[in-house]
């Protein structure tokens, strides 16, 4: 295997990792919040799909971000006010979420599906990108992976040193007792739902204006779910979610290594990779309960109604 | 602004009428939704809910159609009892009808009153194996099975488009991604002449008949219910945890599976890539619309063909994308959430009058 | 002293609520309550389990908001919005369930409920030392709350509300969770405070430390109040009465017992709890006679719940002679063997493990009762169900509707019958009970003490874990103690005195009294 080739696969490894970053960095602050939202797939195909119609129709990818973004911040709140405000079960509700936003991708898009626009091109940061090996994975990226970089960086600080933070993870810990020393506790969940969904709204313009770039019906192929296992498997810390997210992307990118080094292998097994290395991550890191009952937010999924 | 009274106990009354509202609150919308599009909002609901079983043809297809979902769907019930969130009814339906394929190609021409029967069988274990790895995961490693069940659905798929691409591709089919047609002898026979309406439909009867049994009447339901409702009572009082998981999760597969056998020996008679348009995601929203409970499902599970029938003549009637069902569906089951609300809580509407009392 | 102040008296007062009136779905909370604080009183609520003293507190403290009525703060009328509004006004609270926050220091715990007005966390954690130590209460800020105790959780609480400018302080039934020692610390800080003119609103349900601790009391009855007086000249009975009403009959004494053959050893018993936040079971040693109630004291969280979980069978011990029943080993048995070997169980969660909460009194019954022949091929037996929860529902007064109803939708006092009628209708050799009257009110208290005396004077072993130290000498026969995952020496209860049990508790275990202890067995 020569150099060009790790080379490529590490670039390739990063870029195929961030929107699974993305999505899952924000999954993970709603997580912390107390609340389990297993509509990841859907806000993020509803992403991907206004962002790039809005691309395609106006040629702004700024534009086409921010609707992107927005799309996913509406879609958190339709979950919002059934799963939080009207108390619903949020393992259902989420999964409704999911269901409706492929279908309502899927119905808006269909005139879109295979048209081309330009995407979002990387840019090289000059003498950086040019360091043997990690200079292209880390400094010949587009925006967005710089962006994500900079999330990881910001959502680490957050709940490492922010009162804040603090508030989220006592809110997600224990929602009563919040509520009794008066943390807001109702505003908390509703904020963080709210950025797990402008996350997973990016998440999906990403793949639709800068990964592909282009539209076709359910084309997260499940990276919203394998977010959701990234949560579980990073226990709930930013520093193993970045990590986890590149594993993904590896895995997702078998293809493409099995090609450079002259395997042939089929292509339906090589889809299932991804699949199957969730489930195996899922395995080794759950089995020790105690550690996964140690990081888990303890009220994590529970409704909570405030009370008269 | 509207605030929620909690009730203090569960209104049955709302638990049934819930499901009610949701549907008319869809149909509401839908009618909105279609009236945006430019259409005739009368028009479009009619095309998608009646003029589908307008005649004996379409009457026969909708029980074509409801009976895969219905099986996913009280097998699901089940499961979602125990607290088993099984997602993966999808998936245990694909391993049920290619395992069910496999042996129906291995008996070629052969006759024999007992292929039939064999091919069914295999299907189920196969539907069941696959829903069963995901309880060895889940009690063993503590695997969460929302999530190994979602993976395996991906997984199913791919294994089945692997061997319907290679081992199990018809040699004689000029290259198309399709098996050999089965015998007779391993085709489920049609129960009503000229319709497609086969022998599948009493499958699904007979087993929302047991389930009913095993869930109200048997020890072993009432274990999975207080499994579901409450795991430390059922620590307490002795129930097996793992192995109730296991029953719950290895019924729920095994009708999965069994309506993927179904599929692929009934209406449609060999093995295809796509032998399921989502039968197994619809049949959670079924198994929560029909309140867990197989009556309750043997209507959902109809209304929801109804919905799949609507959407593919809306498809050609009013050129709207296929979509349109995966979007009713999601419609559906958010109202149907919303309106559960009422179970546990009375809607008070708070107007600026109560505020100001509520200060004195 | 006449707490029914004029106008004019109204402005200093520090607190005075005027008709207080809430309304929950299926129950009137509070009804028209007045009260009345003056600065530097010690005043307290008392009153039975679901007289409505929390919510007149939580109401006082901006967490529930009355339907009518009014609160005057230093003589002006104010509406409290929410719990940082009670705050900023001066007002902390001490709750009984603690507001704390696991995975956090204490630091950070306290910095949460003050808000903007934390400040700069170093700073703060050199002030919540310097406070600590001036009210006795001493504490380490980087500590994380799951490494306390439940006494030194107390201790934040108490700190969380001193580190502010404190004028009223609430505390919801404190001494419930403390070992005797520690009430008499907690009433010496208080005390403290009172002298430096903080308003204290004591919570209680116990007539003693009322009369040891209060300036002045009300006192509450389903909702109402039934009286004011000054504690000190009282007298306990009248202030009983005006508690529990008339018609209730004030727990008696109850004859003790020897109690005949072993039933219950448990011999050596340590586990390694898997729980992050458990407690290791170390060399448990002790044994129940058929015919005796032996009552284990102790504060909550000191290895409890892991000994019942070895008792009930929900945790299976290494070694089956750890547990032995009637000299059976019976540590590899799971719940259903014990039970088929004469085990009855009532847990400390009635709603929640004791019974489904939204499944029906019947169903409940089959819970636990499928061994009594209402199972059958598999298959229910429903109407020996159904009779087995009306024999339960009768024979032990459980009030409710019919065996349809909702276990959730009884009073806690009812349940608790129903669920130890259910046990005791099984004919247990051994029954366990934790915290067997928690959060009842007197009357069912009484008769489920009575249940438990006839139990055993039917022969039965009884084991009560209990944090209840009144409750404990009333109805054991022998004491011993939990501290720490260790148990102490047990004694006959006539030996032995609450100080005694008090120490124990804190883990000081006598060598002397352990030898005299081992003799008499």
């Amino acid at each position: 295997m020569d150099i060009d080739l790790i080379t490529n696969i590490l670039y390739a490894m990063v870029r195929t990792g961030t929107p699974l970053l993305i999505v899952a960095l924000g999954e993970m602050v709603c997580e912390k919040s107390g609340v389990l939202n297993l509509g990841q797939e859907g806000m993020m195909l509803m992403g991907a799909v206004i962002g790039f119609i809005a691309t395609l129709t106006t040629g702004s990818l700024l534009l086409g971000f921010i609707l992107a973004i927005l799309s996913g911040v509406i879609m958190s709140m339709l979950f919002a006010g059934i799963a939080l405000g009207l108390n619903a079960n949020q393992v259902a509700t989420g999964l409704a979420l999911t269901i409706f936003g492929t279908g309502l991708s899927a119905f808006i898009g269909a005139d879109f599906v295979g048209q081309p626009i330009d995407g979002l091109n990387p840019y090289a940061i000059p003498l950086l990108s040019e360091i043997p090996l990690i200079g292209k994975m880390l400094f010949a990226q587009d925006l967005i992976v710089y962006l994500s970089f900079g999330l990881f960086a910001v959502i680490y600080w957050f709940f490492k040193s922010s009162r804040a933070g603090l508030t989220v993870k006592a809110v997600g810990e224990n929602p009563h007792a919040a509520n009794v020393i008066g943390l807001p506790v109702m505003r908390t969940r509703y904020l963080a739902v709210a950025f797990g969904g402008a996350m997973a709204g990016l998440a999906g313009g990403y793949l639709s204006l800068a990964y592909t770039p282009l539209w076709t019906e359910n084309m997260t192929a499940g990276r919203g779910w394998i977010a959701l296992a990234l949560v579980v498997f990073a226990t709930w810390r930013a520093e193993r979610i970045i990590l986890g997210a590149y594993l993904f992307g590896l895995a997702s990118i078998l293809n493409l290594v099995a090609q450079g080094l002259g395997y042939p292998v089929s292509p339906n097994i090589l889809a299932m990779m991804p699949y199957a290395a969730t489930v195996m991550v899922l395995v080794m890191l759950s089995s020790n309960v105690v550690k996964s009952k140690m990081h888990t937010p303890m009220w994590l999924g529970k409704p909570f109604h405030p009370g008269g | 602004m509207i605030k929620l009274v909690p009730r203090g106990e569960r209104s049955r009354a709302m638990a049934y009428m819930s499901p009610v509202f949701a549907g008319m609150l869809t149909l509401l919308t839908g009618g909105i939704f279609f009236a945006t599009l430019g259409l005739d909002p009368l028009h479009a609901l009619s095309v998608f809910l009646i003029a589908p079983v307008s005649d004996i043809y379409g009457i026969a297809e909708l029980c074509v159609k409801a009976a895969p979902i219905m099986l996913c769907a009280v097998g699901l019930a089940v499961a979602f009892k125990a607290q088993v969130w099984n997602i993966g009814a999808e998936g245990q339906l694909l391993m049920g009808g290619l395992v069910g394929s496999a042996v129906a190609l291995q008996f070629g021409e052969a006759e024999g009153f007992w292929i039939l029967p064999t091919v069914l069988i295999s299907g189920m274990i196969g539907g069941g194996l696959w829903g069963l790895l995901a309880a060895w995961l889940k009690t063993r490693f503590n695997a969460n099975e929302i999530l190994t069940t979602i993976m395996f659905n991906y997984i199913a798929l791919y294994l089945l488009l692997y061997f319907v691409h290679g081992a199990l591709k018809d040699p004689d089919g000029y290259g198309f991604p399709e098996s050999a047609l089965f015998s007779d002898a391993a085709t489920l026979p049609i129960l009503i002449e000229d319709t497609r309406i086969h022998i599948g439909i009493l499958f699904a009867l007979f087993a929302s008949v047991s389930i009913w049994v095993l869930m109200q009447r048997s020890f072993i339901g009432f274990q999975i219910k207080v499994l579901g409702a409450d795991a430390n009572a059922a620590k307490l009082a002795g129930f097996k945890h793992k192995h109730l998981v296991w029953i719950a999760m290895v019924i729920s597969a095994a009708l999965a599976g069994l309506a993927g056998a179904s599929e692929v020996t009934g209406p449609i008679g060999q093995l295809i890539p796509s032998i399921s348009p989502g039968y197994g995601y619809a049949a959670i929203i079924v198994a929560f619309l029909g309140r867990l409970h197989p009556i309750g499902i043997l209507f959902a599970s109809i209304l929801m063909a109804l919905i799949y029938m609507g959407g593919e003549l809306a498809q050609i009637e009013l050129n709207l994308p296929l979509a349109v069902t995966a979007l009713f569906q999601g419609m559906l089951l958010f109202y149907l959430l919303a309106c559960d609300v009422l179970i546990n809580f009375r809607i008070k509407l708070k107007t600026a009058a109560t505020n100001a009392a509520m200060g004195n | 002293m006449d707490t029914h102040h004029d106008a004019g008296g109204t402005l200093n007062l520090r607190l005075r609520l005027q008709g207080i009136t809430k309304q929950y779905p299926g129950c009137l909370a509070n009804d028209r309550i007045n009260l009345a604080i003056e600065p530097g009183e010690i005043h307290a609520l008392l009153g039975e389990n679901g007289a409505g003293k929390s919510t007149l507190m939580k109401i006082i403290y901006g967490v529930t908001k009355p339907d009518a009525g009014q609160v005057y703060w230093q003589g002006n009328p104010v509406t409290i919005k929410d719990p940082a509004t009670a705050r900023r006004m001066g007002i902390g609270m001490v709750f009984q369930h603690f507001s704390l926050f696991e995975t956090l220091t204490v630091t950070e715990n306290i910095a949460l409920a003050l808000g903007e007005d934390a400040g700069d966390l170093k700073v703060l954690a050199d002030k919540i030392r310097t406070v600590s130590q001036r009210y006795g209460m001493e504490l380490n800020p980087e500590r994380h709350i799951h490494s306390l105790s439940v006494g030194e959780r107390q201790r934040v609480e108490i700190v969380r509300c001193l580190v502010q400018d404190i004028q009223l302080l609430i505390l919801d039934e404190p001494t419930s969770v403390l070992t005797p020692q520690e009430v008499d610390t907690l009433f010496i800080t208080l005390r403290q405070l009172a002298d430096e003119g903080c308003s204290i609103l004591f919570i209680s349900h116990k007539l003693k430390e009322v009369q040891d601790l209060c300036h002045s009391a009300t006192i509450l009855r389903a909702g109402q109040v039934t009286g004011d007086c000054i504690p000190a000249e009282a007298g306990a009975t009248n202030m009983a009465r005006m508690m529990v009403g008339d018609d209730t009959p004030i727990s008696t004494d109850y004859p003790k017992a020897e109690g005949g053959e072993v039933f219950l050893k448990v011999h050596n018993l340590s586990q390694t709890t898997e729980d992050p936040f458990g407690i290791n079971l170390k060399n448990v040693d002790f044994e129940v006679r058929s015919g005796e109630i032996l009552g284990v004291a102790g504060v909550a969280g000191n290895g409890q719940e892991e000994l019942l979980a070895a008792l009930s069978g929900e945790t299976l011990e290494a070694q089956a002679e750890e547990i032995l029943f009637a000299g059976e080993p019976a540590g590899h048995l799971d719940p259903k063997q014990r039970r088929q070997r004469g085990l009855g169980f009532v847990p400390e969660e009635r709603l929640g493990r004791g019974a489904v909460p939204e499944m029906s009194l019947k169903d409940n019954g089959l819970l636990t009762g499928f061994l009594q022949g209402l199972v059958s091929n598999g298959f229910i037996n429903r109407v020996a169900t159904s009779q087995f929860a009306d024999k339960i529902i009768d024979d032990f007064n459980v009030k409710t509707p019919n065996q349809q109803t909702a276990a959730q939708s009884l009073s806690g006092g009812n349940l608790q019958k129903f669920i130890i009628g259910r046990e005791i209708l099984q004919n247990p050799k051994l029954l366990v009970a934790a915290h067997p009257t928690w959060g009842v009110d007197i009357g069912a208290a009484t008769a489920i003490h009575e249940a438990l005396i006839r139990l055993r004077n039917d022969g039965a072993a009884i084991l009560v874990i209990s944090e209840d130290i009144d409750e404990l000498f009333l109805i054991s026969d022998r004491l011993c103690a939990i501290c720490n995952g260790e148990i102490s020496p047990s004694k006959p209860t006539q030996q032995t005195s609450i100080e005694e049990v008090g120490r124990w508790m804190t883990g000081i275990f006598d060598t002397e009294t352990h030898a005299v202890a081992q003799e008499s067995v």
